[in-house]
């Protein structure tokens, strides 16, 4: 009698496992990565060409020894305390030259932003912890008064504005609009941070 | 005679795995949109710290990594226990950070290359000397965006 019922099924009962041995070889040699960490740029290795003399006021310099101790503008302070010391740097508007600020107008501290300089020195035996730790609450003290100036300009947080500007989903019209918002920001208060080559311990 | 005879008791009826391949491929398909495939196998500790104003590390084309810290556990009878800088699979001297920048610069395409971040992934426990030297490397060779790879979390649990 010939067959009628066509080409008999294939059993498909084995797929799970196939796809069960996919699955696992992907989780084993993939990983869910989603790297992120402080931005910094190095400073050129050629000097430039001409010295640029600043004065001694309008740099704030953080020294950290071997044991994790900070040094700032020559007072011992704690880690806590960088991130205010340093905005009230930023913030000090000493020639009052700086309309958005609001600092004391010191005129023993910075003259304004755009001049304000901070240097950071380490020694060769300083924890990288600490030393992030140190990076951490300076970039942070950047943002909050760049965050202060874009709430106040645009009623949003500069730190978001920045990451969705760079975000590369970001639709690219909006992305314009917001290039000239963070370039602004930015300016207002320039990260000038310099760091030093680091000693050797004695 | 019942003309309904009854079911045999205890014989439960078959669930169907029929849409078990589905539910399967859909985690495969998952895992394979959401997850890199793995570069290099660290041979370092690497507990990087934590901070907390970072930035993402978009566009993994543009990134090239370093490793900083002590030889892990297998490795520390060979090269001691003092931390050491891993380029691709192999430890380093900070004297080799420059021509690996250079010949991983070279891989990359054209457009790329002035485009490119060194994401340091260095160990909380390493000391500054270590990353100091890489740093003055980089700057010989004009790789100067670095990335400090790090941790979401607060900064002040890197010291204790």
């Amino acid at each position: 009698m010939p067959r009628r019922a066509g080409a008999p099924e294939v059993n498909a009962g084995s797929m799970a496992d196939i796809a069960f041995l996919l699955l696992i070889f992907f989780l084993v040699t993939t990983t869910i990565e989603t790297d992120a960490g402080l931005d910094r740029m190095l400073p050129p290795i050629e000097p430039p060409e001409e010295d640029v003399i600043i004065k001694q006021k309008n740099i704030f310099q953080v020294l950290i020894n071997k044991n994790g101790q900070l040094l700032a503008d020559d007072n011992i302070i704690g880690l806590k305390e960088l991130r205010v010391k340093a905005m009230d740097f930023l913030d000090n508007n000493g020639d009052g030259t700086c309309t958005y600020c609001k600092g004391k107008k010191d005129a023993e501290s910075s003259d304004n932003p755009t001049k304000a300089i901070i240097s950071l020195k380490n020694d060769r035996e300083t924890k990288y912890g600490t030393y992030i730790t140190v990076q951490n609450e300076i970039v942070g003290a950047y943002n909050d008064l760049r965050n202060r100036e874009a709430q106040r300009l645009y009623g949003q947080d500069f730190t978001d504005m920045e990451a969705t500007y760079l975000n590369p989903e970001t639709p690219s019209g909006v992305r314009d609009e917001l290039k000239e918002k963070v370039k602004r920001i930015q300016d207002l208060f320039p990260q000038k941070f310099s760091e030093a080559e680091t000693s050797t311990s004695n | 005679m019942s003309k309904f005879a009854k079911k045999k008791s205890g014989e439960l009826p078959a669930v169907s795995t029929a849409s078990l391949p589905d539910i399967v491929f859909m985690l495969l398909f998952f895992f394979m949109t959401v997850t890199v495939m793995k570069d290099s196998t660290v041979k370092v500790e690497n507990t990087l710290p934590n901070a907390s104003e970072i930035k993402k590390l978009e566009k993994k084309d543009r990134v090239i990594t370093i490793y900083v810290g002590a030889p892990t556990q297998e490795y520390q009878s060979t090269f001691g226990s003092e931390p050491k800088i891993q380029l691709n699979d192999k430890f380093a001297s900070p004297s080799e950070v420059g021509d690996f920048i250079l010949m991983e610069r070279a891989k990359k395409a054209q457009e790329l290359q002035n485009v490119l971040t060194t994401s340091l992934k260095v160990d909380k426990n390493a000391n500054m000397g270590l990353i100091s030297d890489i740093k003055q490397e980089l700057r010989k060779v004009n790789a100067l965006k670095v990335n400090y790879t790090t941790y979401e979390g607060d900064a002040f649990n890197n010291i204790n």
